[in-house]
């Protein structure tokens, strides 16, 4: 793209100091570059959702229905009641500014509104407004508004609150450092779903939303496409390892179901990880005889109906229990993902279970209980797999992954939203030997966003992306230029489709991986033959020069 | 950007105003001593309990801890007990540290940029905000404390002991209590960070000025009438047990001043209720850090989960029938 800014014109605009002035009265800019294309209509209409119709952010006239303001003000009312989150997040933000400089999207861009904080304030002030005494009794005084900080409903605020709520990853950083624990990720979340009762969606998640919900993955690929996308693979892999790997779709009666974003089946380098998967499913099977299938029905893991609404996230997740419950297998094995995670951790229990169709997860081959899922039970691969090698069920040959430099990108949602820290760390470490952490500050429960999350991953607000990832690749950049890492391992799908096109931008020379791309490229399937090449049909090290 | 502190500060001289003009001009002692405390009083209690009861109305459908540390998993990798805890337990030591300690704003780091061959953002971490915070809410707790013994007769040693150690640094007399010159530090400390802090002046609302203005009016009333003009300390504690006992009196000698600091702590009172100042009882509420991390082991029930419209299995499969056939895939239904 020509318009697109060069790294070094964006970092001259990095500037934390706030414009002067009242950020009530500053009317939005919507800014090419800097937001997504609205949501087609036909997108809204698979989910028969509410004002489906053409529109332009752009165009000074929405298309909103007449009593919008109203659908506004009820929605509120109604979400205040359901969600104590909301209605305490309103009330006790005393703007202390902890959270000002820890929002990914502020320090790339410095765009004061995207200071969690003042994100929040976007539709605080409005709650000041209808809803707080004060507020109510302050609107009616000249000037009084200003007093309590409210501020009636208007196009103009409305404009800011699509143009904002859909600047924010909902990666609750934020939400770490603050005393109350005011989690803006919930802000947004309900700001969005307040939007999406106008029909004021974009249409990157829009459109993924609706192919979910109808050909069970958020590309939209049929049942027969998705098995080519494997078989593709089974090929790839049979050429590299000698060995046939074919998985197991729809099988009933299989031990364990296996879940992933479909982004790892479909995009580079994702379909890597997708390669791991299936490289281990079939040691394990050869080894140990265990029974696992893929499903092209609940062949989505990655939510977007969580960028949605509540009830959208649970319409696209149900989809996960009834096709357990169909095929009848025990448990439930989750890829690496992100926001599929949060979904799984934090929603999916109480939203779509109890899942008492299905046995307490047990690995059968370690006998090792996953006492931490006994409920939902489902497992995150990592800690599946982790479990495996604690208890040298694995074989690897280490070797295969020394010319990679690695260090780890721990994604939000299950850094923050779950606490899955150690385990992809530890099955790292099994497979290589050069790990380096980047800065303290920028990993765990600190960890940046890759500037992409939350259905915000398209290609017309490319200079968003690269400014909200400027923090997590500046971290990379640390490492890359301390220690040479030239790998950044990741256990989200989102990271796997947006953290490439960000180290192209601000660090060339690092390449993003799957952490089970790495343990299936060290994996040393039985009966295989010598390999020569990696996952990714690159010479394996010291295969360099076997072709001359 | 002014207008932001200045109406506030004028606000808060003006009530200062009223009430010391009230009492030395017009005579209104029962006004400002008797009527304005109660019904401050009333309203604080009332709006306290209003408050919470609406945010306790509210429903929490959702176990959404934001966990700080790694989860509880499998034996042998250690969890985080506090920071991701998994058990009430483990809940109660994660808020206590937050509610005593302020743990979360521990954590504050100040991001910095700087454009130079290297073009690294740094992270430093930034103790003041903490600093200046926990000075002030304890502070704010030893003076209020101290303030009971003007409430109950007799003074309970508890009350004493505290007196003691807060005056503990002797320096003629009366002793100096350094809660009141901490309070009153730690508020201009905060009030310069609203006022020359970029970032958080321009976050900043008139509802965040006014009550710093007005807790260092009370704060400097109460020093004032302590080591300068030195108030009838008698007469204070005739009139505030008679307050206290329900038995309201004016005593002679308490001056406009004492009225004056008596007026701008009902008003802070009544105004907590309606303010930002509710987040002493918010911060035990938030879902985020009073909920464990056991949503997986542990099935948490939504109050007003609904059922939803789903596209099931046997939908799918009669849209996609013979192209599963074709390609092999296994079908329920075969025609």
């Amino acid at each position: 793209m020509a318009d697109e800014l060069k790294p070094d014109e964006l970092l001259d605009k990095v500037d934390y100091t706030p414009t002067s002035g009242s950020w009530m009265n500053t009317a939005v800019q919507i800014r090419p570059g800097m937001y997504c294309y609205a949501a087609k209509p036909e997108s809204l209409e698979t989910l028969s959702a509410p004002n489906a119709r053409q529109w332009n952010p752009l165009d000074k006239d929405w298309k909103l229905p007449e009593n919008w303001q109203q659908i506004i003000h009820e929605g509120i009312k109604d979400r205040l009641e359901k969600f104590r989150t909301f209605k305490i997040f309103m009330d006790v933000c005393v703007r202390c500014g902890a959270c000002a400089d820890k929002c990914h999207f502020f320090l790339g861009t410095g765009d004061p509104k995207n200071m969690p904080v003042l994100r929040a304030e976007l539709l605080r002030s409005v709650y000041r407004n209808d809803f707080t005494t004060v507020g109510k009794i302050l609107s009616k005084v000249p000037g009084g508004d200003r007093l309590a900080g409210g501020r009636p409903m208007t196009v103009d605020v409305l404009k800011e609150w699509w143009y904002y709520f859909f600047q924010c990853s909902e990666c609750r950083r934020c939400s770490v450092f603050c005393p109350y624990g005011i989690d803006t990720a919930e802000i947004t979340i309900m700001g969005r779903e307040l939007l999406n009762l106008l029909g004021l969606n974009i249409d990157w998640i829009a459109t993924p939303v609706s192919n979910c919900y109808q050909t069970g993955n958020h590309l939209g690929i049929q049942p027969h496409a998705f098995k080519d996308m494997l078989d593709f693979f089974t090929e790839d892999l049979e050429e590299i390892t000698g060995v046939n790997v074919a998985p197991q779709f729809n099988k009933k009666g299989a031990d364990i179901l296996f879940i992933t974003p479909s982004g790892d089946v479909f995009a580079d380098p994702g379909t890597y990880t997708c390669q791991g998967y299936m490289v281990l499913f079939k040691y394990l099977k050869d080894k140990y005889n265990l029974d696992v299938t893929w499903s092209t029905y609940a062949s989505e893991g990655g939510n977007f109906g969580f960028f949605t609404s509540h009830e959208t996230m649970k319409r696209l997740n149900a989809k996960m229990y009834a096709e357990a419950k169909r095929l009848g297998v025990k448990w439930i094995l989750g890829g690496e993902c992100g926001h599929m995670w949060r979904v799984i951790n934090q929603y999916m229990d109480t939203m779509n279970g109890p899942a008492d169709f299905l046995e307490e997860p047990v690995n059968p081959i370690t006998g090792t209980k996953f006492e931490n899922s006994k409920s939902t039970k489902m497992v995150h691969i990592t800690e599946f797999t982790a479990d495996l090698i604690k208890h040298n069920k694995l074989e690897f040959d280490k070797s295969r992954n020394s010319n990679r430099i690695i260090t780890f990108h721990d994604s939000c949602n299950p850094a923050r939203g779950m606490g899955l820290l150690e385990e992809p760390r530890y099955c790292i470490k099994a497979v290589c030997d050069n790990f380096f952490e980047m800065p303290e500050n920028t990993i765990r429960e600190q960890t940046f966003c890759c500037g992409s999350g939350a259905g915000l991953n398209a290609g017309e607000n490319i200079e968003l992306r690269m400014a909200g990832g400027l923090p997590r690749a500046n971290a990379v950049k640390f490492v890359h230029d301390k220690f040479n890492v030239n790998t950044l391992a990741t256990i989200c799908a989102i990271d796997r489709a947006a953290l490439p096109a960000l180290c192209e931008y601000w660090v060339p020379e690092v390449e993003v991986y799957g952490v089970h791309e790495l343990i299936g490229n060290a994996l040393i399937l039985p009966g295989e033959k010598k390999r020569t090449t990696d996952l990714r049909m690159e010479p394996l090290p010291g295969m360099e020069d076997d072709d001359e | 950007m002014k207008q932001k502190y200045m109406l506030p500060l004028t606000g808060v001289f003006l009530l200062f105003l009223l009430a010391y003009a009230g009492v030395e001009g017009a005579g209104m002692q029962w006004f400002f001593g008797i009527v304005v405390p109660y019904a401050a009083v009333a309203a604080f209690i009332a709006g306290f309990i209003y408050r919470v009861m609406g945010w306790a109305a509210s429903a929490v459908p959702f176990r959404i801890p934001t966990t700080c540390g790694q989860q509880k998993s499998l034996p042998w990798i250690k969890q985080n007990r506090i920071d991701n805890p998994d058990t009430a337990a483990g809940v109660f030591v994660r808020m206590v540290l937050e509610i005593c300690a302020f743990r979360s704003l521990f954590r504050n780091t100040k991001a910095a940029f700087n454009r130079n061959e290297k073009n690294k953002i740094t992270y430093s971490w930034e103790i003041f905000l903490w600093v200046g915070a926990l000075a002030f809410h304890y502070a704010f707790l030893v003076v209020i404390l101290r303030h009971l013994r003007f409430f109950l007769n007799p003074v309970p040693v508890c009350v004493k002991a505290l007196e003691y150690l807060d005056g503990i640094i002797q320096i003629g007399l009366p002793g100096i209590f350094l809660s009141g010159i901490v309070l009153l530090a730690a508020t201009l400390f905060l009030l310069a960070r609203r006022i020359f802090d970029e970032k958080v002046s321009y976050i900043s609302l008139a509802a965040d000025y006014f009550p710093l203005f007005l807790i260092i009016g009370i704060a400097a009333t109460g020093i004032s009438m302590r080591y300068f003009t030195k108030v009838d300390i008698l007469g204070v504690k005739t009139f505030t047990m008679g307050l206290a006992t329900f038995h309201p009196v004016i005593p002679e000698g308490v001056g406009g001043l004492f009225y004056a600091h008596l007026f701008m702590v009902s008003v802070l009172l009544a105004y907590i209720p309606v303010s930002k100042l509710m987040h002493m009882a918010g911060v035990f509420l938030s879902p985020t850090r009073n909920m464990a991390n056991n949503n997986r082991m542990k099935r948490h029930i939504n109050p007003w989960n609904y059922a939803v419209e789903i596209h099931t299995y046997a939908q799918y499969e009669d849209h996609f029938r013979e192209k599963m056939i074709e390609a092999g895939l296994p079908v329920d239904k075969k025609e």
